[in-house]
């Protein structure tokens, strides 16, 4: 009896997936185009499943393991089940392999179900706490039946009770993993990630390789929407992103906005866009919410606007807006979800169209239009701060080696003690270098992360047209910021530059035996990651290797490197300013002193403000060029004295 | 019934707002933008719930001033009429005449120009010109019916005054009216701009002007002698109060314009040919 019934329901369940699946592709086709090569992808999605994102899963070994079991036994069994009992093929090797499968399905199932013995807060539950017995259901009917075929206990064994139990649970474990898989069950994570793994737009992220440069906004067209208003708006392959989501909650955990208490969790945004695409409300929803926003007064579909004018729909603003741009939840989430270029795709519209950016939002960008600069200072001030050091700027000069950026740090008072100490480094170490000087204008960074994409390309492609009048090798800038659209946003506009951070400058300088420093004396250090130099731009160990050169031994604080929490200065968030429960560089500064030191280096003008915006007694905070300019041993009569005694001069007057 | 009938439907008809817009043109680096005092008066036609908001400027449209004029437009409305006037024109005739075919009930503008002249004139000699009433330092408009406004006016230190108006009136806008909101670029690059042509009078007696960057005046400091920061505060925070001053209250005309006589030539500001 079992033998006409299987095939039957297998086939059914298959049938059932397949309609699900054109339903679900339907869905994500309600997005705007986007050019990637369906094919190619395809072909290269196993590896980027099991090389990247294994990658990022291995750093939980607990859930890596038991997703290898789970998932591998899972995709042997069905692939097995389909052969044996779906085609009644008779091969006692089949048999044999599907109960091998079933097994170590059912071992993984196991696991999945021990981590759901008292689950972490990040993790969803609601129908996530059921996948486990139903996976178990699924290997466990699948093992039982398979017995017979195997050889190990005779056919029809146990009578019509048993089969009818084994039905039961057969029936069960085809409807979450095969049609569950396609119609909205967390098995549809499996179904959809495969796709956008193979989709994804960002696929320079594979194999290695890194993308963090915001896409450029096409602002040929006067009459379409600006950014994105509508689910609808998004590219389909953001939608099919979204759709991928496992509700892990790697994102929640690491978010600093979500740990402030501000409204933003990124697990609940993605699961927001989930239900707009779909439609619904998100009353389904079973982890954690927006820190303050019930959850359930939210609804949305495909065609309406994400944001309300007045009300709710489907997120609130200031939801958006609490958002640094870290990218701490992009380099954890293990689906490669882009929650950033999501957010900032809603801002777009927020700003571009509606004209809506929160707080000194608004102040900012027509600063930022009308004096080249966010705090709205005159741009014949840029040079104020060096008005004594007699820098070569370009205008005069033509040519140079090295073209030292400034920033906006130009105008701010801290900040120009580290740009100051960098200069002295740079004369030092006799590097011929130049300025901009009042040609300099803000690199569009903040503008392009409030939404302001005109704003950002104007700002940009001005200064694109400046830089192609000098001819210099390289870029250096104290502003990790600046470095990133320089290096990374420019291109699409057309200025391809060789980039260095200054801290990767230094330790340049420092292997070529170009500094000659005096060793540490003062107490402990810590380091903090700027977001934009380390999880944008991968540079975490050059201002560690500058450290070490100083002699300091960097006493690392638990969330370092990759994990670096941002300090809240990113993404115009100091400008939107959206009220939370503590502040982000507070909590940062909580990390600091953890690890008991007296001094935090730090990389970027940003962080510089929002650390010492911590109210004192706290660690000192001092930018890594000032520690190295301190630690200068000046040498008159060194190597090449004649070109650099002069220099050196100046940089003590 | 009978009196609710007609108040409805006049509810209905919205009420003419125009707003006079002009090119300002930034404090510190002289590029074109929204004027700040005219953004504020769109801002306060825009807040106005019944209001039909016309938005005019007169003037030419060339590279430098679209992106400003349509910064306007980023702030919601779909149309701007431009009333084509040449760089040397007075551009008063040409207003008059279009104010005088659309028939507003309210005209809103900044209180002085950004750019150019300045002088502040404008609004004054168009009302004189419409022969209606002007307010000037409008705060905020409370409400308005078919034939008067409540407004409030601003008066130093904060001080507001309620006001009655007949209309049409023109009311102008300085700082303490609502910073205007944000404008958006999509919106600004898809309104329209509608060219009318009007009559041009040359501002003849400007050509024999010499316009030269104004140059600081020196300003006398306030010597403050305070104990404690709170007599410190009080006294930045004060205006000076006018000293020797005289209230005239219950007088004649005549009297009255005697008393602003004297006191003119008191100041030197007429001169007494003997
Ligand atoms: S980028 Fe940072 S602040 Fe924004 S959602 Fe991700 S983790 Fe949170
Ligand atoms: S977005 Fe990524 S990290 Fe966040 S819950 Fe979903 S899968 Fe996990």
């Amino acid at each position: 009896m079992l033998n006409i019934i299987l095939p039957v329901l297998i086939f059914a369940a298959l049938a059932l997936a397949v309609v699900g699946a054109v339903r679900r592709i339907s869905l994500w086709r309600q997005g705007r185009p986007s050019p990637v090569s369906l094919l190619a992808g395809l072909a290269a999605m196993p590896r980027r499943y099991l090389v990247d994102l294994h990658h990022v899963v291995g750093r939980d070994s607990y859930i890596s393991n038991t997703h290898v079991a789970t998932a591998g036994g899972f995709v042997a069994a069905a692939v097995l089940a389909i052969l044996v009992h779906g085609l009644q093929l008779e091969s006692r090797i089949l048999a044999w392999a599907l109960l091998a499968a079933t097994t170590s399905m059912f071992v993984g199932a196991l696991f999945v179900a021990k981590r759901r013995v008292n689950p972490p807060s990040r993790l969803s539950k609601g129908p996530w706490m059921r996948l486990p017995k139903s996976l178990m259901a699924f290997s466990l009917a699948f093992f039982l039946i398979t017995l017979p075929a195997a050889g190990i206990l005779p056919h029809g064994f146990g009578g019509w009770v048993l089969a009818l139990l084994l039905v039961a649970l057969v029936v069960w474990g085809l409807g979450e993993m095969f049609f569950g898989m396609t119609w909205g069950g967390p098995m549809k994570h499996a179904f959809a990630g495969a796709l956008h793994l193979a989709w994804h737009r960002r696929a320079e992220r594979f194999g290695g390789g890194r993308s963090t440069g915001l896409k450029p906004l096409n602002l040929d067209d006067p009459n379409a929407t600006l950014g994105v208003e509508k689910p609808a708006d998004f590219t389909w392959n953001q939608l099919l992103g979204f759709d991928a989501c496992v509700q892990c909650g790697r994102c929640e955990a690491v978010c600093p906005a979500f740990a402030a208490g501000q409204p933003l969790n990124p697990k609940k945004l993605i699961q927001d866009m989930v239900v707009g695409l779909a439609g619904g409300s998100d009353a389904h929803y079973a982890g954690s919410p927006y820190p303050g926003k019930p959850v359930g007064e939210h609804q949305g579909d495909a065609h309406s606007p994400i944001v309300a004018r007045e009300g709710k729909a489907l997120v609130d603003a200031e939801t958006l807006w609490s958002c640094t741009t870290c990218r701490a939840c992009v380099e954890e989430c293990p689906m490669m979800i882009e929650h950033v270029d999501a957010i900032v795709d809603m801002r777009r519209f927020l700003t571009l169209e509606r004209g809506e950016t929160p707080n000194k939002g608004a102040e900012v960008i027509d600063n930022l239009i009308a004096t080249d600069n966010p705090g709205g200072f005159a741009p014949t001030a840029r040079m104020n701060w060096a008005a004594d050091l007699n820098l070569p700027v370009l205008a005069e000069v033509k040519r140079t080696d090295v073209l030292l950026w400034l920033g906006d740090g130009a105008f701010d008072m801290r900040n120009q003690r580290t740009l100051r100490a960098f200069v002295k480094v740079l004369r030092a170490a006799g590097i011929n270098f130049a300025v901009l000087g009042n040609e300099e204008r803000d690199s569009g960074d903040v503008a392009r992360r409030l939404g302001d994409e005109a704003t950002f390309q104007s700002l940009a492609r001005r200064n694109i047209a400046t830089l192609a009048k000098y001819s210099f090798r390289s870029i250096v800038t104290c502003d990790p910021h600046s470095f990133h659209v320089l290096k990374n946003e420019y291109g699409e506009l057309g200025g391809e530059y060789v980039v260095h951070h200054h801290t990767t400058f230094i330790g340049k300088l420092h292997e070529d035996k170009k500094l000659n420093l005096r060793g540490w004396k003062g107490g402990k250090v810590t380091y903090h990651d700027p977001c934009y130099l380390g999880r944008y731009n991968g540079e975490y160990e050059a201002p560690r290797a500058v450290l070490r050169a100083l002699g300091i031994e960097v006493a690392e604080m638990e969330r370092s490197g990759f994990r670096s929490r941002c300090c809240g200065g990113g993404g115009g968030a100091p400008i939107t300013d959206i009220p939370g429960k503590q502040r982000i560089p507070d909590m940062r500064m909580e990390d600091i002193r953890e690890t008991g030191a007296e001094l935090v280096a730090v990389g970027c003008p940003q962080c510089t403000a929002m650390l010492e915006g911590v109210v004192e007694p706290r660690p000192e905070i001092r930018d890594i060029a000032e520690l190295v300019a301190d630690a200068l041993i000046e040498q008159a009569d060194a190597v090449d004295a004649t070109a650099k005694k002069p220099q050196v001069e100046e940089a003590l007057a | 019934m009978l009196l609710s009938t007609p108040r409805s439907s006049a509810d209905k008809t919205a009420i003419k707002v125009a707003v006079l817009l002009s090119v300002g043109s930034h404090p510190l680096t002289g590029r074109g933008r929204r004027a700040e005092q005219d953004a504020r008066a769109l801002e306060m036609a825009l807040a106005l719930p019944q209001a039909d908001a016309q938005l005019i400027h007169a003037g030419r449209l060339n590279d430098e001033s679209e992106p400003a004029l349509r910064s306007y437009l980023g702030m919601g409305p779909q149309q701007m009429t431009l009333i084509q006037q040449p760089k040397q024109a007075d551009v008063l005739p040409a207003l008059e005449k279009h104010l005088r075919q659309l028939g507003p009930k309210l005209i809103l503008c900044g209180s002085r120009a950004e750019a150019g002249e300045g002088s502040g004139l404008l609004p004054y000699l168009l009302a004189e010109k419409l022969g209606w009433p002007l307010i000037s330092g409008l705060a905020a408009i409370e409400s308005v019916d078919g034939s008067s406004a409540t407004v409030l006016q601003a008066l130093p230190r904060g001080q507001r005054r309620r006001l009655r108006v007949k209309l049409p009136a023109l009311l102008t806008i300085d700082s303490a009216a609502p910073v205007a909101r944000q404008s958006a670029f999509g919106p600004a690059r898809r309104g329209q701009l509608a060219e009318v042509d009007a009559p041009v009078q040359m501002d003849t007696e400007q050509e024999g002007w010499e316009v030269q960057p104004a140059r600081k005046r020196p300003k006398r400091l306030k010597i403050i002698k305070a104990t404690s920061a709170r007599d410190r505060f009080k006294a930045a925070a004060a205006k000076s109060e006018g000293s020797g001053g005289q209230v005239l209250k219950d007088i004649t005309a005549a009297e009255g314009a005697d008393a602003v006589l004297k006191l003119l030539m008191e100041e030197g500001v007429l001169r007494v040919s003997s």
